[in-house]
């Protein structure tokens, strides 16, 4: 029965996606609506052809439902590498601009690509990444098998629609404009179902749990699942043109639009790139080391405290702008606040190690995991200091910002993520090891080159063009042009460039080592996919 | 079975739970953690009493220090205001040919000049002034329209093709494609090449001389020097603003050009307008 509805809403959306087709205002509405329809009309045909096919029943709910982590594990490193060349040949454009091609201008120049690296890596890696490890993480610590049924791969394969419609979408010109919110009103209505089943699984799961409590990395996954669901919304109120078009206009406007755009920007590095990834290390650094987490009620007070604080850092991004002076001093102050309940991560991550500091020594995912709870140290440290208002008004447009930045992401985000891969590969394909721990000591060793390269370098940039743009002579003068300012950095952003070269060599050995276990790796005998409640 | 927390001897006590094998300890916070974060909350309540911080109804708390970020910058713009005020209203006196007699004021004008140059100028003319493909070069001694003081003062006041002025400098090269024959079109370019002893062919050369002198010379003169009343180039001195090379002047006679300059009278005072004339006339080119 549940076929026949399937097959009216499939074949109701080819149809207006053809209509969509046909009456598209832009190149980039068109594209997605020729997808949309390609998409709904093969999974029409095939629904077609299962209908009224004997059902096969096998009863899976003892089991834990691995199938949609094993792609999203392969997801995961796919778009990484995507995400960091993308990255590494924007930094080239910087160095090189004539590798803004001139048969490419409007497609694949410097304002097309930036997005599309941004979104790559934070949402397609990281996001996949997020998905991947909390619908792992979740059944694992509740004992129990994802919620919803099939509908854990309807979040699977409607956040990749999503990404592909939102990378597609920036290299043919459809953006809202808004930093890390790009995509357009249709891209993010369809964003917003597939979050709320994400919700809905994850929640799911954890209500039917068999364990008596909550673990604490499912207390981060779910904040960082509500959080991003409410930014997300507020943030991209629009009203569309046309429905036939990809352009829309933010409800928002002036000041009340700058501050609500960095409350979500601040707030999808601390919900999704902080809070959710703390739950990737709540677990995994503890699993890896096998030894207990260092204390229970370090992490309800900094859980509680990073929650709390970091919904209101937003107006740091918006020093010295025609945002009034009072939200700038409260979001300077909630940052600098934040800094300890930050750090109480890096404490439990660290400490957790104590009694186990001999395995930095031979296993490199630990070594992986230590340095990226390392760089999450620094770049929190970083971070509360750069929103001081004095710091700021050196370090803001600067080079220093991407630094930090990426010293975030590169270290804190790509080396935990590393790690939780290569725990979950043997895991998820039965193999007793990894197929190689050398390759990944080239990879922990190329990554963090290059991140101390990238890193090293911006922050050289950044305040040599901080100092540059406001040194003025005696009469008040200033004594720079911008273009100087430019000239100035080209020998950094070739250093960067390499770091990136490093890091994406890195990404590559592991993809290369993960396949080779898949393929190559002794198979483990035992099942680890009985759900079992561990006491 | 997958991996258990491992307990060594000395461990403090756990919690009791455990999850997917993993326990958590029972250990205190970390008293510099602790403190720490207490110091930075007591820090953040004062420093929200000394600046503007709580949003009231219709306002909010100005602090008691009285710290206005607007006001900041204000008080720093006019205190360099004021104290170059005399150099402004000197610069404003003093005649043009006058400012490089008094080298006090010639240095002022050519630091503030130079400053202005650096923020309005320096997108086109590049930073050094080197100019680029379009977009004279102000070092050499070329100028399209003069490179007097007082030609300087009134193409940069006026700016040149633009819909802003009235006084703007205008002239205009017809599009040559449409008045013509192709043929023609080569002969005249082979016969501006050969001006500056470029490699032609002769013979096509001597032909464009008539092309030339028939369509071209009004402007720029009969022997091609151009004149700075017109805005017409010297076409002699192998100074090319749009490129030498047959293709580019192929592409000049064919469809003309129409380099732009906005006119800078009503966005720079007059002191500043002064100051950069100063500055571009002593880059090495002025007349």
């Amino acid at each position: 029965m549940s076929n026949y509805i399937k097959l009216i809403v499939l074949g109701l959306i080819v149809v207006f996606a053809a209509i969509g087709t046909n009456y598209a205002r832009d190149l980039a509405y068109q594209v997605h609506a020729i997808l949309v329809m390609l998409i709904a009309g093969g999974l029409f045909i095939w629904t077609l052809r299962n209908t009224d096919e004997p059902d096969i029943l096998v009863d899976h709910s003892a089991e834990y439902m691995d199938g949609v982590i094993r792609y999203g594990v392969i997801a995961t490193a796919f778009w990484g590498v995507i995400g960091f060349i993308a990255g590494t040949f924007i930094a080239f454009q910087l160095a090189f601009p004539a590798l803004n091609f001139e048969w490419a201008q409007g497609y694949l120049n410097f304002g097309r690509l930036r997005p599309l690296h941004t979104s790559a890596v934070i949402f397609a890696f990281g996001g996949n990444a997020l998905i991947a490890t909390s619908f792992y993480v979740v059944q694992r610590t509740s004992a129990a098998r994802l919620w919803g049924g099939n509908l854990a791969w309807f979040v699977f394969w409607g956040y990749q629609l999503f990404i592909v419609l939102a990378a597609t979408g920036y290299v043919l010109g459809g953006t809202q404009s808004k930093e890390y919110a790009e995509p357009e009103w249709y891209v993010d209505l369809w964003l917003t179902i597939v979050w709320v089943a994400y919700l809905a699984v994850f929640l799911g799961t954890v209500i039917k749990r068999k364990e008596p409590h909550i673990y604490v990395a499912n207390w981060f996954y779910l904040a960082f699942i509500v959080t991003v669901a409410m930014l997300h919304v507020v943030n991209n109120l629009t009203i569309p043109v046309s429905i036939w078009g990809s352009k829309s206009v933010i409800v928002w406007s002036g000041v009340q639009d700058a501050m609500i755009q960095w409350w979500y920007g601040h707030n999808a590095v601390g919900f999704f790139l902080t809070a959710g990834f703390l739950g990737m290390m709540y677990y995994f650094i503890p699993k890896q080391a096998e030894r207990p987490v260092f204390s229970y009620k370090l992490s309800i007070i900094h859980f509680w405290a990073l929650i709390f604080l970091y919904i209101w850092a937003g107006p740091h991004h918006l020093h010295y702008t025609a945002l009034p002076d009072w939200a700038s001093t409260l979001g300077m102050v909630f940052s600098v606040v934040l800094w300890m309940p930050s750090w109480g991560g890096m404490i439990n991550g660290l400490m957790t190690l104590s009694g186990a500091w001999d395995k930095l020594r031979t296993d490199p995912i630990i070594r992986m995991m230590v340095i990226s709870v390392g760089f999450y140290g620094m770049s929190t440290f970083e971070g509360p200091m750069m929103s001081i208002r004095a710091v700021n008004s050196l370090s803001h447009y600067t080079d220093w910002t991407i630094g930090h930045v990426h010293s975030g992401a590169l270290g804190w985000n790509g080396m935990i993520t590393f790690g939780a891969l290569y725990y979950l590969v043997p895991v998820l394909w039965k193999r007793e090891r990894l197929y190689s721990l050398q390759m990944v000591s080239w990879h922990f060793w190329l990554a963090t080159i290059g991140i101390v390269l990238y890193a090293a370098s911006m922050w050289v940039t950044g305040i040599m063009e901080g100092l540059m743009w406001r040194e003025v002579d005696a009469n008040g003068f200033l004594v720079n042009s911008f273009a100087d300012t430019v000239a100035a950095k080209f020998p950094m952003y070739v250093v960067r460039a390499l770091g990136g070269v490093m890091f994406v060599a890195g990404a590559v050995i592991m993809c290369y080592n993960l396949w080779m276990t898949v393929r190559k790796a002794p198979a483990k005998e035992a099942s680890l996919s009985v759900a079992v409640p561990a006491e | 079975m997958s991996k258990t927390s491992e307990k060594l001897p000395g461990d403090p006590n756990t919690t009791g739970h455990s999850w997917d094998g993993i326990e958590e300890f029972d250990n205190p916070m970390p008293r510099w953690w602790l403190w720490t974060f207490y110091v930075t909350i007591i820090w953040g309540v004062i420093y929200t009493i000394m600046y503007p911080a709580w949003p009231l109804v219709q306002s909010a708390t100005a602090g008691v220090l009285g710290w206005s970020s607007r006001e900041l910058v204000q008080e720093e713009m006019v205190a360099f205001q004021e104290a170059n005020a005399p150099w402004n209203a000197k610069l404003v006196e003093t005649s043009l040919e006058d400012i490089s007699k008094d080298p006090e004021l010639q240095q002022f004008a050519v630091n503030s000049g130079g400053a202005v140059f650096r923020t309005w100028c320096a997108q086109c003319h590049g930073s050094g002034a080197q100019g680029a493909p379009g977009f004279p070069n102000l070092l050499d001694d070329a100028w399209l329209w003069g490179g007097t003081l007082e030609d300087i003062e009134f193409t940069i006041a006026h700016g040149i093709r633009n819909e802003e002025s009235d006084d703007a400098r205008y002239s205009e090269m017809p599009a040559f494609g449409e008045l013509l024959e192709k043929e023609e079109i080569t002969q005249v370019v082979q016969y501006v090449m050969s001006l500056t002893n470029a490699q032609t062919d002769d013979a096509a050369a001597q032909a464009g001389k008539v092309v030339f002198e028939d369509n071209c010379a009004a402007c720029h003169g009969e022997d091609g020097t151009g004149d700075v009343f017109q805005g017409a180039p010297n076409l002699t001195d192998a100074i090319w603003l749009y490129g030498g090379s047959e293709e580019a002047l192929t592409q000049t006679v064919t469809y003309s050009r129409f380099g732009v300059m906005p006119a800078w009278e009503n966005r720079l005072t007059e002191a500043q307008i002064r100051a950069v004339t100063a500055y571009v006339h002593q880059l090495g080119g002025g007349q």
